[in-house]
């Protein structure tokens, strides 16, 4: 069952790194962090590669795959065809730590600069109610396994490190339309801070984020885009900005 | 090598799944410095992993639900082994818990009304789990993670800095507990990254590290799961109470090889998912237990009707605590009647319409889907028996959460024993990290201002560095990935499902080979970053586990929960009244027995007198309760 297939794995740290070819037993079924764990127990005792859950649901194993932004424990053998070289390397748009490790610091600093939720004051213990409906909005984005794949997608800053200061990245714009789009929360303007803070309106929509999310979260339809409506509304049109809003919280 | 990193915290959180981040949230707010350790990056911890839901008695579902009898299910669960107080303080604040995460932002399913929806779970009596589809731990992590960056936010406008009182060391592993004059006076460890290693300086350290899965074969657990928090617990002078008890999850995927264990969520049979073996019996309607007779439908038309009605109807068998699913499970394959890959069929596709099982289990459409090729809308899963909990765990003081014994010490959430007594109900451990992460920051910052610290001295820092320096300095030792191979197949064959005298025998004198073969590990490459180097320290802490769970499982001459002995079956009275402690002398764990506390006689009187005699002994049903 189990069939030879070639790896060429990333090797290196921050001064210096490169590709290396190995030969490793594939089995039935197995996924790509299988085979990486196998040239780690049998052949590289010493690789670095993350890994948790080994189920799609963590987001530790993110690295590139053949140049793609993947999932190592959702990327299956049998997807690549007999023979096929598969080149795995370490995330481009964060600095390497080691071999496949990079350092996504850059991520946990931006989450501190999002506004966290603020909660209705009067709202004691399980009082407050809301609609399925109205939450199921929210809960897309918070389906988030913080795999940061989009990140790394990003040409904003994939390409362009100098953006990496004024621009967020598309996991904090789910980030602020999943509190924005929040039944219950109370800090207002958040599309606004999105678009003056955040760098939203530096996205020019290419949906890469979109395509490689793994939990498929509809990241540039169903957050960038209304975010991104909204702030032209606001910027253009104030009263109607005013009367949504004041709507909004009275149906609230 | 490089110089020595110190810190100095008020609070030392080693662990950021559920019960670490709700502790250090509870010591910050409680207005101390505390740190937060995390072995992977900040927000991967296990509990994401969590699927069902947290079970509280808000009744939102069923008004007839309440504490007491949220405390009964639990207590039923466990087979009346737990500790009385845990399972009480549980049942009374978990709803309490659960409506604070809502006021911390998270978003949980709804009722018509509005309010949290609750679902059913194998033996809770009423719909009970709130719930976020099936990504609930991912809910909690995150709206605990986010707690902490408010409260970093709110640091960052006072003090100027973001990490002024709660700071969070993502990748980094304890390796010592310290202690001087007999209290905690801190921890050490590395940096994953580097290698270089660290002194925390803290009078309270929590243990909040989860479970030990990842010494068996076939586990739902992440590469995470090695009992650090209860070695650790043990060499600074803890106890463990009962490890003999493992809770096999009866649904893990079997197919393909490489996905063998991840965990299939309970709430597949809570929505109605039914379990058939290949005759294509549904098989769970043999498998009622004496003790359970009375809640659990014997034929299929009651069992179905249950799901419209809950009150005239027994509940079907899928839904029988997890202990008694995976056993049922264990004797259809071995009797012939599983699948060609050793497991048994789940299915929910002839009994739900396809866009309500993709709305309501989401992300196990997904995994079978991606990871099996399998359409759980159009064919059965296949499923068996995983190890997914640990029962045993650091015996805590139930209202503080202090490590019996070792003043400075607290446990929480998986690390911690007694609360599940010999069995957890599904729902339970997320409400548990809850309820007990709270009482254990409580405690932990109680301590901290009734006491004055203590420093770390030289010899101790010396000593733990040397220990990490070991792995180095041995050379063409042992590999430290072999080592871990043997020990899981040890235990998979010899302390798994089914337990016997002699094989326990056997896995005991094997397990202590291979601790003596570890002291000569030796690791290649440097210290940045190595896989190697860390499992090293991480099978250490396997094997010590390992250890204490063979010799409790020797000792205890009975079938209950999560531990069964195929020369004991049956459970016994006399048991039920024993707790197994596990210590370490240094050189091995020594297990002793000890007197489960007694249950009072207000929650005595709580059940039925003729269900507590399925458990007690007539004297105890005679005394009723301890007071």
């Amino acid at each position: 069952m189990a069939r030879k297939v070639n790896l060429r794995i990333w090797r290196g740290d921050s001064t210096s790194g490169s590709l290396q070819n190995v030969e490793v037993d594939a089995n039935e079924g197995e996924v790509v962090l299988d085979v990486i764990h196998r040239v780690q127990a049998t052949q590289m005792g010493d690789l670095a590669v993350r890994w948790n859950c080994k189920a799609g649901k963590c987001g530790s194993c993110s690295m590139e795959i053949n140049g793609k932004p993947r999932l190592a424990c959702m990327t299956r053998m049998s997807s690549f065809e007999e023979g096929e070289e598969i080149t795995v390397t370490p995330l481009r748009a964060f600095p390497v730590i080691k071999d496949l490790v990079a350092d996504v610091s850059f991520n946990y600093k931006k989450a501190l600069e999002i506004p966290a939720y603020e909660h209705p004051p009067e709202l004691g213990p399980g009082e407050a109610r809301m609609e399925q409906i109205d939450v199921e909005r929210s809960q897309e984005f918070r389906k988030c396994i913080e795999c940061f794949l989009c990140q790394d997608a990003c040409h904003v800053i994939r390409d362009h490190e100098e953006n990496k200061k004024s621009f967020a990245g598309p996991r904090f714009f789910i980030r602020i339309a999943e509190l924005d789009m929040h039944p219950l929360d109370m800090l207002k303007n958040r599309q606004r801070t999105a678009q003056e803070e955040h760098g939203l309106g530096m996205c020019n929509i290419t949906k890469c984020c979109t395509e490689v999310c793994p939990e498929h979260i509809r990241i540039t339809d169903n957050a960038i885009i209304p975010m991104k409506e909204r702030v032209v509304d606001v910027k253009y049109d104030p009263a109607r900005w005013l009367g949504s809003k004041i709507r909004r919280r009275e149906g609230s | 090598m490089t110089e020595l990193e110190r810190y100095t915290y008020d609070v030392l959180v080693i662990g950021a799944g559920g019960a670490g981040l709700r502790a250090a949230v509870e010591a910050r707010e409680a207005g101390l410095r505390v740190a937060i350790i995390c072995k992977s990056l900040f927000g991967k911890a296990h509990t994401v992993m969590a699927e069902g839901g947290a079970a509280a008695s808000m009744g939102n579902v069923n008004g007839g639900d309440n504490w007491q009898v949220h405390f009964r299910d639990t207590m039923r669960g466990g087979k009346f082994l737990n500790h009385y107080r845990m399972a009480e303080l549980h049942a009374k604040e978990s709803p309490d818990r659960i409506y604070e995460l809502e006021m911390w932002g998270a978003l949980f399913d709804r009722t018509k009304e509005g309010k949290i929806s609750q679902r059913n779970f194998g033996g809770h009596e009423y719909p009970r789990l709130a719930h976020v589809g099936d990504r609930t731990g991912l809910e909690l992590i995150r709206t605990m993670q986010q707690k902490i960056v408010q409260l970093q936010q709110k640091d960052a406008r006072e003090y100027g800095d973001a990490q002024a009182n709660i700071r969070v060391f993502a990748e980094l592993t304890i390796t010592e507990i310290i202690k001087e004059s007999g209290k905690i006076a801190g921890a050490y460890g590395y940096w994953r990254e580097g290698g270089n290693e660290v002194l925390f300086e803290a009078p309270a350290v929590i243990i909040a590290t989860g479970g030990v899965g990842k010494t068996f074969k076939i586990t739902s657990n992440s590469w995470e799961g090695t009992g650090d928090g209860h070695a650790l617990a043990l060499k600074a002078g803890a106890n463990l109470v009962d490890m003999e008890f493992l809770q096999f999850h009866p649904t893990g995927m079997v197919w393909p090889p490489s996905v063998r264990g991840i965990l299939v969520t309970e709430s597949v049979r809570g929505e109605g998912g039914v379990l058939t073996n290949t005759a294509g019996e549904r098989f769970m309607f043999k498998y009622i237990p004496e003790v359970f007779k009375d809640k659990y439908a014997d034929n299929e038309e009651e069992a179905d009707r249950w799901y419209l009605d809950q009150d005239n109807n027994r509940r079907p068998p899928e839904l029988l605590p997890r202990d008694e699913v995976a056993r049922a499970i264990n004797t259809e394959v071995k009797a012939g009647r599983g699948t060609e890959h050793g497991g048994v069929f789940l299915d929910v596709s002839q009994r739900i319409p396809a866009e309500i099982i993709k709305k309501r289990l989401p992300s196990m459409w997904h995994q079978f889907y991606e990871l099996a090729g399998v359409d759980i809308t159009k064919e059965a899963m296949e499923v068996g028996p995983t190890c997914h909990y640990v029962m045993g765990g650091v015996e805590v003081e139930p209202d503080t959460a202090a490590a019996v014994g070792v003043p400075g010490l607290y446990a929480a959430g998986e690390v911690a024993g007694g609360m599940h007594g010999s069995n957890r109900l599904g729902g339970n451990s997320l409400s548990d990290l809850l309820v007990f992460g709270r009482r254990a920051g409580m405690g932990a910052a109680a301590y901290v201002k009734s006491v004055t610290a203590v420093a770390v001295s030289d010899a101790s820092v010396k000593a733990a560095a040397e220990r990490i320096q070991t792995p180095f300095t041995n050379s063409g030792g042992e590999n430290a990935y072999s080592l871990h191979q043997e020990l899981q197949e040890i235990t998979h064959n010899l302390v798994g499902i089914i337990r016997t005298g002699p094989e326990l025998k056997d896995a005991i004198a094997k397990i202590v080979d291979i601790r003596a073969r570890s002291k000569n590990v030796s690791v290649a490459g440097d210290r940045k970053f190595n896989p190697g180097f860390h499992l090293a320290f991480d099978l250490d802490n396997m094997l010590l586990v390992a250890e204490s769970t063979a010799k409790s499982a020797i000792a205890r001459e009975e079938s209950r929960g999560g531990h069964t002995r195929d020369d004991f079956p049956g459970m016994n009275d006399k048991w039920r009244q024993v707790n197994h402690i596990s210590s370490y002398n240094g050189s091995e764990v020594v297990v002793r027995q000890q007197a489960l506390p007694a249950i009072p006689k207000e929650l005595f009187d709580l059940f039925d007198i003729h269900e507590l005699e399925k458990y007690m002994t007539p004297e105890e049903i005679t005394k009723g309760g301890s007071n």
